[in-house]
């Protein structure tokens, strides 16, 4: 079975009026674009020699960081993967900083010790960044479960992909989560690939609700190219995550244009298939449903795209002006400098 | 005052639950079932189920769930029934655990206590005797130690959880029924020395954890053929405390290791290396040492005793060393 036939592309999203302020979803359309063109020139910098290692896009995926992350505190945390631009410039972490970080420049959100695959920042409560599969999960329930040690109202929400579902650590967070009752928000990236293997060739349950749904949690499909759909789902799982009930499952059924990594041929999976999934762009299905509800010009959207490119541009002059840390500093960070 | 190694780690964790609010254990069986070592036993009555968590046998889950839980201002001691089990939730060990404060360049860092049994002796058989200490002690990022005497045993779970980064607590199983007397010593206990246990000038002889009664014995059996053995109990196996280690082979000039690891890749070949690259030329014959023969763990009575260190193989491997053997 050719893999691309297991997968069905869902309609094309159909415009019509918004929920909320026109403010709110232009707030959410600048997110997208800023992901976007910082990613595009990611690539381009990955060309030039700029950024190296593993450098993971989320260009496609777009709708779902820009519209799961407003539902959430500023005191909430959130732990991501190692394909997590979007989410940390979502959460507000600088682009700025973020560049750096690629460029593993001393100014980096993380000094350059990180890069592409380990994006944190105190200030955000940005937990990373993590990039073995599954391995953010069990953090996200004990962040949780020290939020509720604490009676602390917050939530906890974990970004993982759908790749992360096949690892033993989903299977016992899910039920660790649900056990304690733990305000934690599980929300799967379900980009229909982990890697080159589709979900149909690694699991004989494809339904990821019906997995999650097991462990007595509510559970919730949502289209992850509609950053509407995206943003109202989002907000229902965290308010009852919130208001006490527990965890919350989200698949964001969702795609991504780009290969896994830089180094991926894109081999296993069709071009009219991809094709297919840019029809349906986050970028485009936003912009188009908000023409079509007379709240956003052809030029005022020009001007949003223009303002990106300025602030990826920042950021690209940022990281060039940025310094080394020295080598005599190698061995910072790896232990508090005093012992007891 | 007397007391067992299992009642001195349980007063510690009694102190520790006691005089910090932010302090819980989770584990398997901590709580209903008392502990499989009875180490918690009546913890969940007094310190109830929020503080005693009882855990599903998820050992990923739970170590990560423990340094989430440190990442968000809790101190949590958490407990791997054994070394054996903790092969599990090595992944959040060592790719989470002891990493979060290089890769978030010094913004985080994970206070998390692991406990865990260790060790052979049992007739507990291949899957149930493993000795794997220096696995973590191999590990950036990770305190390892190993409390072998009652002093440490009830001292060095606080300064455990006094330390901002994770520790990693061995403890032999055979060790919980050991009785020893209690000193004021175990109030300054720390995670960053080592310790001679008994001082002489012949030969020194360097074990921690369970082997360091062995090395003991053997030091006594020594005396009674006129050779005066110097015992040190390394304590923290990671860091290293290189310091005490050369100061005595200094004065004794010939060392002996005893590690209930395997021999390659041991801990015990570490100490080695450091003492041929710091005192080479204090020494007056080639260091030596005593571990686990290259064999899974056999049940057999006879056929595990002969596996592991003992300390007619350490006098033996002494009087070697001395031209004796």
């Amino acid at each position: 079975m050719n893999a691309s036939q297991v997968v069905e592309v869902p309609p094309p999203l159909v415009a019509g009026t918004l929920p909320g302020s026109r403010d709110f979803w232009l707030a959410r359309l600048r997110d997208m674009v800023l992901m976007r063109r910082f990613e595009e020139r990611c690539a381009d910098l990955y060309g030039q020699l700029k950024i190296r290692g593993f450098l993971h896009l989320y260009i496609g995926e777009e709708a779902v960081a820009a519209g799961a992350m407003p539902a959430l505190a500023p005191d909430d945390a959130v732990v991501a993967t190692y394909r997590e631009h979007g989410q940390a410039l979502a959460r507000g972490v600088s682009a700025k900083a973020i560049m750096a970080e690629m460029y593993g420049k001393r100014e980096g959100c993380c000094r350059g010790r990180g890069g592409s695959m380990h994006l944190f920042d105190a200030a955000t409560r940005f937990y990373g960044g993590n990039a073995i599969v599954g391995g953010g999960l069990p953090l996200g329930v004990g962040l949780a479960l020290a939020d509720k040690l604490q009676s602390r109202p917050h939530v906890t929400a974990v970004f993982f992909g759908e790749g992360a579902v096949a690892e033993g650590v989903f299977h016992e967070s899910l039920n660790l989560a649900a056990l304690w009752r733990l305000p934690v928000a599980f929300f799967c990236e379900n980009n229909l690939y982990a890697m080159g293997t589709a979900l149909a060739r690694s699991e004989s349950q494809t339904d990821l609700c019906a997995k999650a749904g097991t462990f007595r949690i509510p559970t919730a499909k949502v289209d992850g190219m509609d950053v509407v759909a995206v943003y109202q789902a989002a907000c229902a799982a965290v308010a009852s995550v919130r208001a006490g009930n527990g965890p919350y499952f989200v698949e964001f059924q969702t795609y991504r244009y780009r290969a896994h990594s830089m180094f991926d041929p894109d081999l296993y999976r069709d071009k009219g298939e991809v094709d297919a999934w840019k029809k349906r762009g986050p970028i485009h299905a936003l912009t188009n449903r908000m023409k079509g509800a007379a709240q956003l010009t052809e030029e005022e959207f020009a001007a949003i795209d223009a303002s990106a490119i300025g602030q990826v541009e920042d950021a690209v002059a940022f990281a060039e002006a940025g310094t080394w840390e020295p080598v005599e500093d190698l061995t910072r960070e790896v232990c508090a400098e005093a012992r007891p | 005052m007397k007391t067992t190694y299992r009642e001195a780690v349980r007063a510690g964790l009694h102190d520790a639950l006691v005089n910090d609010p932010s302090v819980f254990m989770m584990g398997e069986d901590i709580g209903k079932y008392g502990g499989s070592y009875a180490v918690t036993k009546g913890f969940l009555d007094e310190f109830g189920p929020e503080r005693i968590r009882d855990t599903p046998l998820s050992e990923l889950a739970f170590v990560g769930a423990g340094i989430g839980a440190a990442l968000g201002g809790m101190r949590p001691i958490v407990e791997v029934m054994t070394v054996n089990f903790s092969l599990l939730a090595l992944d959040q060990i060592v790719n989470t655990a002891a990493l979060y404060r290089h890769m978030s360049g010094g913004q985080f860092h994970v206070p998390l206590v692991v406990r865990m049994a260790t060790g052979a002796g049992r007739q507990l058989a291949a899957q149930h005797s493993h000795s794997l200490e220096n696995w973590y002690a191999h590990v950036p990022g990770l305190t390892v130690v190993a409390p072998a005497i009652v002093d440490d045993a009830r001292g060095m779970l606080a300064a455990a959880l006094a330390s901002p980064d994770p520790v990693i607590i061995f403890e032999h199983a055979l060790l919980y029924n050991f009785e020893g007397e209690l000193t004021d010593a175990w109030k300054s206990a720390d995670v960053r020395t080592a310790k001679v246990l008994r001082n002489g000038g012949d030969v020194t002889l360097i074990a921690w954890g369970g082997t360091v009664w062995k090395a003991l014995q053997a030091a006594s059996d020594l005396a009674a053929a006129g050779v005066d053995a110097e015992v040190i109990d390394l304590r923290v196996l990671r860091p290293l405390d290189d310091a005490t280690v050369m100061t005595s082979i200094r004065h004794t000039r010939r060392a002996v290791l005893v590690d209930e690891g395997w021999r390659s890749g041991s801990l015990a070949a570490e100490v080695m290396a450091r003492i041929l690259e710091q005192a080479f030329y204090d020494l007056d014959a080639p260091v030596a040492r005593v571990c686990t023969e290259e064999v899974p763990i056999p049940y057999a009575k006879h056929m595990e005793e002969a596996a592991l260190p003992q300390p007619a193989k350490i006098v033996a491997a002494v009087q070697r060393m001395l031209g004796k053997g």
